[in-house]
């Protein structure tokens, strides 16, 4: 009996191999290739030739031609502002949510997904009818008698971007872990005295970090390697890792330079990652989307 | 009872603020698709020019064509390898394997768009100078790339369904006398279904909505909707593309309107069989 069992078994797993294949050859071809592509061009200077030279251009104390501590430096922090602006925000509403009724989730739910489908490009264009000179924000302040405000072109924009455009990328994952939570976990630390705010604090926060770990690499990787966004409501000042390596690449044509860019932008979202996967480990990403 | 009610206000308030941030700029696109003039800042007068403008617009359309023919093979193309390698990594008995596999279809999802669009970029213009040709950016690399960042999705969605089924059922069904592609045609792929419905649905959209990768792979040739809005925001932007936009938004309301509405029928039937 137990050999049948184990040659039934055998010939479900012989076809893996075959089933694999395709897979496989795509992933190498269409995925590590050009990973590794990008890895040569880096390492190597435009002729071809085995160099660092890149990386000492870029990291270099010699006036290069991009400043790229700043640039990084600039990616980062409003990449984090907008990032921590999205948890501020997003945490109460995906609590919110998962506290209401079913029909109530629901439609939440449905309002939170239309703007997610929505083009990006032109809901972060029509800001710029929103915050430019003469635009609503300022119109409204002017019938007020209040004197117009500078909003278009600064880094505050940039940062409102990021986060209109991610913020329901925080806000699921959270929502989804929080909805998940049993009823009976409250009602325990109710009965055992817990007040409202610290049944929050000392059992549906603790228990939601997962949510809230996919939630931050969710909002911090767009984030961080946009590009539109910065060239739409930052200006021309505002230059961002992204706007750089779209630079490099479709302007300058020198792609030496936008793949060693490109391979630093990696390492630092992978360094994040690994810091982000240790408040997660367990619970393989709440939500995928 | 009284702070009940001031927190449901809280509640209720919060909620309306942050819609009202997210569908702030829908209600500006909506405001001044209806203008008169050329102007998105300045409302002059209520028309609807600019719908009619949309409608003359060949080079709109043609996006709008392009977007759905590659949404839809995107869609079908990594749905079928999809789910047949979530099959064959199910089946995998090799430990290490099967980690590197998953680690390998985890890349792209970790990846930033950017670096994923310019790595296939390099790709493809390396393939083009082997072959000699000026360029090979166009509809196949626009397809070869979106079945690449759709396949994780795929599998990702397919692959619980699998775990969650029983594999004696397919023996019984090989005892029965069915050959193995018979055993996952009738009874693992019914078993799935959702699953693979889910991942094409899934797939479909993000190839529709997806800008930056197709930025990097699509050439002069071959325009996909978000591309085409791209090149119309480098310029000042017209009406006639918040026209546009709102009709997306219409379309996008009622088709997730109506898919809640499905739901909300078959939980409510499943309940009543129930009672």
């Amino acid at each position: 009996m137990k050999k049948i069992f184990h040659q039934k078994n055998a010939l479900r797993h012989k076809y893996a191999p075959v089933l694999n294949a395709p897979y496989l050859a795509w992933c190498v071809i269409f995925i590590l290739i050009p990973l590794a592509m990008v890895a040569y061009y880096a390492f190597t200077d435009a002729g071809g030739h085995w160099s660092l030279s890149v990386f000492r251009e870029l990291l270099g104390t010699r006036p290069a031609r991009i400043s790229l501590a700043k640039v990084f430096g600039n990616s980062m922090l409003y990449a984090l502002a907008a990032t921590v602006i999205c948890l501020l925000l997003g945490y109460p509403l995906s609590y919110i949510m998962a506290r209401s009724g079913i029909r109530a989730q629901r439609s939440l739910m449905m309002l939170l997904m239309v703007p997610m489908w929505m083009n990006f490009l032109i809901c972060t264009y029509s800001w710029i009818t929103i915050l430019s000179n003469n635009g609503v924000i300022n119109s409204f302040l002017g019938l007020l008698g209040l004197p117009a405000l500078k909003l278009l072109n600064t880094p505050g924009a940039v940062v409102l971007g990021m986060v209109y455009n991610y913020l329901p990328y925080m806000i699921l994952p959270i929502y989804t872990v929080i909805a998940k939570l049993s009823p009976s976990l409250r009602e325990a630390a109710q009965d055992l005295g817990a007040t409202g705010w610290s049944v929050l604090r000392k059992v549906t926060l603790p228990l939601s970090l997962p949510g809230v770990a996919s939630g931050i690499t969710m909002v911090f990787v767009p984030s961080v390697s946009t590009f539109y966004i910065s060239q739409k409501l930052g200006g021309s000042k505002t230059q961002l890792i992204g706007d750089a390596i779209e630079l490099q690449f479709l302007t300058f044509n020198r792609i030496n330079t936008g793949a060693a860019m490109s391979l630093i932008l990696m390492l630092i979202i992978l360094l994040s990652m690994m810091v982000m996967k240790r408040f997660s480990d367990g619970e393989e990403g709440a939500f995928i989307a | 009872m009284k702070a009940s009610r001031r927190s449901k206000a809280f509640r209720v308030g919060y909620t309306a603020l942050i819609l009202l941030f997210l569908y702030a700029p829908m209600a500006v696109m909506l405001f001044f698709s209806f203008n008169e003039s050329r102007s998105t800042a300045q409302f002059t007068g209520f028309s609807l020019h600019w719908y009619a403008e949309l409608f003359r617009n060949s080079a709109a359309q043609n996006a709008l064509k392009n977007t759905l023919l590659l949404a839809l093979s995107a869609a079908a193309v990594s749905v079928v390898v999809g789910t047949l390698s979530a099959v064959g990594i199910d089946r995998t008995r090799r430990k290490w394997l099967k980690s590197s596999i998953l680690s390998v279809t985890n890349l792209p999802l970790m990846n930033p768009d950017i670096v994923t669009g310019i790595s296939m970029m390099l790709l493809f213009v390396f393939a083009a100078r082997l072959i000699g040709a000026r360029t090979m950016l166009g509809f196949p690399t626009l397809l070869i790339a979106h079945v690449t960042f759709c396949l994780p999705y795929v599998i990702l969605s397919v692959l619980p369904k699998l775990r969650q089924i029983d594999p004696h059922l397919a023996e019984a069904a090989m005892d029965l006398g069915c050959s193995q592609a018979q055993a996952f045609f009738r009874v693992e792929l019914p078993s799935i279904a959702s699953g693979v419905v889910s991942a094409f649905l899934m797939a479909f959209t993000l190839s529709l909505d997806d800008f930056v990768i197709s930025y990097f792979v699509s050439g002069t040739g071959f325009q996909t909707l978000p591309i085409y809005i791209y090149s119309m925001t480098k310029k000042r932007v017209t009406p006639d593309m918040y026209a546009l936009s709102t009709l997306i938004f219409i379309a996008v309301f009622l088709l997730l309107l109506l898919s809640n509405l499905v739901q909300a029928r078959s939980e409510k039937k499943m309940r009543g069989a129930r009672n």
